[in-house]
């Protein structure tokens, strides 16, 4: 797909996501630029996660909405927690070449340029030599390279990482921000959802803070202000259930 | 002393076509049902295997009663019955809040009570014998034919279905990102698993079908840590258990079906404690590590 970078990648008109008629995330306005390397910050409950399974399509808006105004690109993406039936017995070469999937699909066959650039993925994110071990004797920050290598392989135009670096150590974390900083140079999309704000500070040049309701949308340095952070921490997080409905703008009202 | 030897443990098969048919019969069996039996086991799903084949009985019992003891018959009615109920478990799994274990439970326990219903009217105990235990020394070439095509399909479609199939069960979300061939995936894989009950239930019988199954698989964990050594120790174990169980049969007199079970048996409990992952390592050497 080319990529125009003066038009957006992804838009959201008023955006309303949530379960149950509760809403995660309230009345977002905004625009991602293919190229952009954004962090998603809030608190817990914040609509993060909310929002990248919007952009996967996992759940409909419950007002407004997301339009790709360059078509929808390929799109790969790390969970928060992935729900890996670890005790399978593969080995890591086998787990990693699944991320040559959205080419090769179910039955076509892996070639050997395929398993080179397994290799090649495993040795990127530092586990060269490790392709013979078993899943199950990985490390969690073992574990987290491995699906960033899958990742890797999926070479996606966008990609959503939902709590990358999660209950991993600092070497780990410099090592898998350094492959964050390559994919951004070679042009991908990036939508991270974070916690560590001087990490964001020092490596994500935009930034979008979500308290449900969206607090600031842009350059990292102005959505960041103590003032922001403030409004966040104060955030109601439990939803409220004699809530009414909310006529912002009439859109919701049935 | 060679002479012995021969005799215990070749002798039979030689002697006796009956015992050459049955070998054959359970070598297809061990190479289609067991590497079902290793997914059975790494989905989670080794009971399921167990409900399915109680829920065979009243199928093959009908095909019985209409045909009178036609393989055709027996086997089409069983294929119904299982099929029946593995889809309308799965199927009710998705629209109810019950899940597939408790549809399952439900449709085969009304499946069982019907087939033994069924059989009971019939007033011939030996026939009812027949369904449940089998007759792996009675297979005729119609049966073996059976077995050698079930087999085969088997093979063919787990090595079709083999990338989807694991994915299925290491990263459910991955593939349904991906894909939407997971359903798909599902429903051939429990077709492969009812069309291996009924391919049992023609040498060994209803109720110990998945043995053959389960058992090679439960033992081969204990020996393989990769999928691909896993499905083949299974098979290896199957075969040695068909073979030790004919054999116990035909020194011993004894019915066949339990003796190939019970083998089965004996080299999972074996494995159990002498395996690479076993009890025994684990308390012989409780305490040791490698070097830094």
């Amino acid at each position: 797909m080319t990529i125009n970078q003066s038009r957006p990648l992804v838009e959201f008109n008023n955006l309303t996501l949530g379960y149950e008629m509760h809403p995660a995330v309230h009345h977002l306005q905004g625009k991602i630029v293919s190229g952009d390397l954004l962090a998603v910050v809030g608190p817990n409950g914040g609509g993060k996660s909310t929002l990248l399974k919007g952009l996967m399509g996992e759940i409909r808006p419950l007002g407004g909405g997301i339009t790709w105004p360059q078509g929808h690109p390929k799109l790969a993406y790390l969970p928060q927690r992935a729900r890996l039936d670890l005790d399978f017995p593969l080995r890591v070469i086998d787990f990693v070449s699944l991320g040559h999937w959205p080419r090769r699909g179910a039955f076509a066959a892996i070639k050997a340029s395929d398993r080179q650039a397994v290799q090649q993925a495993l040795q990127e994110v530092g586990l060269a030599g490790f392709d013979k071990r078993s899943l199950d004797s990985l490390s969690g920050g073992q574990l987290q390279r491995v699906l960033f290598a899958r990742l890797l392989l999926e070479d996606a135009p966008l990609i959503l990482l939902d709590e990358p670096f999660a209950a991993v150590d600092e070497a780990t974390t410099a090592d898998l921000l350094n492959l964050v900083q390559q994919w951004h140079q070679q042009g991908r999309t990036i939508i991270a959802v974070l916690h560590d704000l001087q990490q964001v500070r020092s490596y994500f040049p935009k930034c979008l803070l979500l308290a449900r309701d969206a607090l600031g949308m842009g350059a990292t340095a102005q959505v960041l202000t103590a003032e922001n952070l403030a409004k966040a921490r104060k955030m109601q997080v439990l939803a409220d259930p004699l809530a009414p409905i909310c006529d912002f703008d009439g859109l919701e009202v049935p | 002393m060679l002479e012995l030897i021969y005799q215990a443990l070749f002798a039979p098969f030689i002697d006796f076509g009956f015992m050459r048919r049955a070998l054959v019969g359970c070598i297809a069996l061990s190479i289609s049902a067991t590497p079902v039996g290793v997914f059975l086991m790494l989905r989670r799903m080794s009971l399921t295997g167990d409900a399915i084949a109680h829920a065979i009985l009243p199928g093959a019992a009908l095909g019985y009663m209409v045909a009178g003891l036609s393989l055709g018959a027996m086997t089409l009615g069983g294929l119904i019955a299982g099929w029946v109920v593995a889809l309308l478990s799965g199927g009710l799994a998705r629209i109810t809040v019950l899940k597939e274990d408790a549809n399952l439970a439900v449709f085969y326990l009304l499946s069982l009570a019907l087939g033994v219903l069924l059989v009971s009217t019939q007033s011939r105990n030996i026939d009812l014998l027949h369904l449940l235990f089998g007759s792996v020394l009675a297979l005729d070439n119609e049966a073996l034919i059976l077995l050698a095509g079930i087999a085969t399909i088997t093979l063919l479609l787990l090595a079709i279905f083999l990338r989807p199939l694991v994915l299925e069960c290491l990263d459910p979300d991955f593939l349904r990102r991906h894909s939407n061939i997971g359903t798909t995936t599902h429903l051939v894989f429990l077709a492969l698993v009812v069309l291996n009950l009924v391919a049992g239930f023609q040498a060994l019988g209803t109720l110990m079908a998945v043995g053959i199954m389960i058992l090679p698989a439960t033992a081969a964990r204990f020996w393989a840590r990769q999928l691909d050594q896993l499905l083949f120790v299974a098979m290896g174990i199957a075969l040695l258990g068909c073979w030790l169980g004919l054999l116990m049969s035909w020194h011993l007199d004894l019915p066949t079906g339990p003796a190939i079970i019970l083998m089965l048996g004996s080299l999972h409990v074996f494995s159990l404690f002498a395996g690479r992952d076993g009890l025994l390592k684990r308390w012989l050497h409780p305490r040791k590590h490698l070097k830094s």
